[in-house]
């Protein structure tokens, strides 16, 4: 009686069966998006709203002028590309090419030097088996102290008569123009950061299963052997996404030679303290230019460390596309313990 | 028999460590000894230098001969304003680290448990955000400021610093939300609980250590924040300890006070020295996040 109906009614809603299956994804989807909206927002407002805003800054110029009438202009008006042009001419050029220079020098030093002695730091420790819990306290204790404190503390040993004249029985005026300051500042950021990647490297090392180490032992390989073509590769993955952040931080340094050396030193001024100058002093539109060509080159690096070294940044895309969905997670485990150190880099440039 | 099944395992050890050497078998310690005095050395000189009598301040010795806690007298007392520097610090730090949580916390674990469309999207977007130059940010949002009269306040500082915490907080929860089996709220939800229930009673509970870690980092890394602070503010009585300290006068003028600016260094420090020892086990977890299990 009652049953015949619905029975009746069962093949009419059968087609709409698919679509339902369709409005449970759209709704996940639309979940996501809600729960994710504050964070995407908040992003939006502090990131993405900056970026533009330089963009359109870096096309005024601010100030007072006078126009063609001898009437005196106040606020910004619109000068279309000179701010970019007037960075790379004449006295501003110099100025400007000099940061760029100490900008990239300060990079490909203190990345190189980092790396390497992070690595060998990363190797230590995974040999040692006494005082690991030493070791892993110590190494945080540079991570942990804020850059400008370390600057301080820098400037101090640097001092004339200081601490490193002192051992090294020199007279160096190191936080004077010239190599000895490029230097100061290069010791000082190795000094913090080293460690770090050290941690990071270790964390990758200890992945590595040692039946990989034994076969290689069975093989007959030598230590530098096991090295290049076990270590070094096992470890890759996780290295290299700590050494782009590092170039990255590195790219933006402020703090270490504003404090360390101090501000206008052409020997080690960067396109940060630069931008920052210009905007200390209300010039905002050439301040937005140069913050925008640090930002273009910042991101033109990451770009090409990420295409030609295939740092794996996001090393979800690729876990994610074979499993499809959550049985394949366990499984891509290794793989996905790259965005997480790549974070921790981050986390170790701090406001570097 | 017995004997020669169980003694192997250790002849071996034996075996081998006579084979390495007493240099290999003592290479990884003194190794390890270099990497504890590089990583402290100059923080133990802040220390000492910190603990001098004003008047020695340029004595080199290792120990300060007599110990004096005048340097950390003049940090508190004169008309620098350091105390109120660190209230400010706590202020921003502290709210930047809760805003934080509260808006990456949910992010994260859309993040780690739904499947949609352009996850992988958002995630690039969200870690390609921390990647940007912090001075890019802060010249067009110091030229709004001044228009919306905000600079001096905490606002101007907290909004910005939002700009590098928050992708670090998403990212450090999302690896922790990862690692919990997802039966979890399946059990939950067999239990009658609906997904937000599940996620409130069950999962947060859980989470604690992944998010009081996170809170950690973030906590630090928004305490060591300078650009910005140094950027939003020109009034001392709202600048945080770290842009006072740079800017410190001291107390006799002329020459940089050193011993003063070390004092306050160890101040600003050792709370985040002490917090790192006594977590260094969460804080190497988290920063690694998933590397180290």
């Amino acid at each position: 009686m009652t049953a015949t109906a619905p029975v009746a009614e069962r093949p009419a809603k059968e087609p709409k069966q698919p679509k339902r299956q369709q409005r449970f994804n759209e709704g996940t989807g639309r979940l996501a998006a809600m729960l994710l909206s504050p964070t995407m927002l908040v992003l939006g407002l502090v990131v993405l709203f900056p970026i533009i805003s330089a963009l359109r800054e870096s096309l005024y110029t601010s100030g007072t002028k006078l126009d063609e009438n001898g009437f005196i202009v106040k606020g910004s008006t619109f000068v279309g590309l000179q701010n970019y042009t007037d960075i790379f001419k004449g006295e501003i050029g110099d100025r400007f090419w000099n940061a760029f220079y100490n900008t990239t020098f300060f990079t490909v030093i203190c990345v190189v030097l980092e790396t390497v002695l992070g690595v060998v730091m990363a190797l230590i420790m995974h040999k040692a088996f006494k005082g690991r819990g030493v070791v892993r306290a110590s190494i945080l204790v540079p991570w942990a102290i804020p850059t400008v404190i370390s600057a301080l503390l820098w400037k101090w040993i640097f001092q004339a008569d200081g601490i490193a004249n002192d051992l090294l029985g020199t007279q160096i005026l190191w936080s004077t123009e010239g190599w000895q300051s490029k230097m100061s500042v290069i010791l000082a950021d190795t000094w913090k950061t080293a460690p770090f990647i050290g941690l990071l490297v270790l964390a990758g090392l200890q992945t590595i299963p040692a039946e990989v180490y034994e076969a290689a032992k069975v093989d007959g390989a030598s230590v530098w052997k096991t090295f290049t073509r076990i270590t070094l590769p096992l470890v890759k993955p996780a290295l290299l996404v700590a050494v782009l952040f590092r170039i990255l931080d590195t790219l933006r340094i402020f703090d270490l030679p504003f404090v360390l050396v101090g501000p206008h030193k052409d020997s080690v001024e960067t396109l940060s303290m630069l931008a920052y100058d210009e905007a200390f002093n209300t010039r905002y539109g050439p301040a937005a230019a140069y913050a925008t060509v640090l930002f273009v080159y910042v991101a033109v690096v990451a770009y090409a460390f990420v295409k030609i070294l295939g740092a794996d940044v996001i090393g979800e895309a690729r876990a994610k596309k074979p499993g499809g969905g959550g049985k394949g997670r366990r499984k891509k485990r290794e793989i996905e313990e790259a965005p997480g150190v790549a974070m921790g880099a981050a986390a170790g440039g701090g406001g570097v | 028999m017995a004997t020669a099944t169980a003694a192997p395992r250790e002849d071996l050890a034996k075996v081998r460590a006579a084979e390495v050497g007493p240099l290999r078998r003592w290479a990884p310690l003194i190794g390890v000894v270099l990497i504890v005095l590089y990583c402290l050395a100059p923080f133990y000189w802040m220390v000492v230098s910190a603990f001098r009598r004003p008047a020695d301040q340029f004595s080199n010795k290792v120990i300060p001969a007599p110990f004096s806690i005048q340097n950390f007298k003049d940090v508190f007392s004169g008309s620098n304003g350091f105390g109120r520097g660190l209230l400010n610090s706590l202020i921003v730090a502290g709210t930047v680290t809760i805003l934080t949580l509260v808006i990456g916390l949910i992010a994260a674990y859309t993040l780690a448990r739904l499947d949609f469309k352009f996850k992988n999207v958002v995630l690039a977007i969200i870690i390609t955000t921390s990647m940007f130059p912090g001075i890019s940010l802060v010249v067009p949002l110091l030229k709004l400021f001044v228009d919306i009269k905000w600079i001096n306040t905490y606002q101007a500082m907290i909004v910005p610093s939002l700009s590098f915490a928050l992708p670090l907080a998403v990212w450090n929860l999302t690896a922790f939300f990862r690692q919990m089996p997802q039966e979890l709220e399946q059990a939950a939800m067999v239990d009658g609980c609906t997904p937000a229930q599940a996620f409130r009673k069950v999962i947060i509970p859980l989470a604690a250590p992944g998010v009081f870690t996170t809170a950690i980092i973030t906590f630090i890394a928004a305490w060591n924040e300078f650009l910005i602070a140094l950027s939003m503010t020109n009034k001392k009585s709202i600048q945080t300890a770290n842009v006072i300290i740079s800017q410190f006068t001291g107390t006799t003028g002329r020459d940089q006070p050193f011993g003063s600016q070390m004092a306050a260094g160890v101040v600003v420090t050792i709370p985040l020295v002490i917090a790192v020892l006594l977590f260094q086990r969460r804080i190497v977890a988290g920063l690694t996040a998933g590397g180290v299990k």
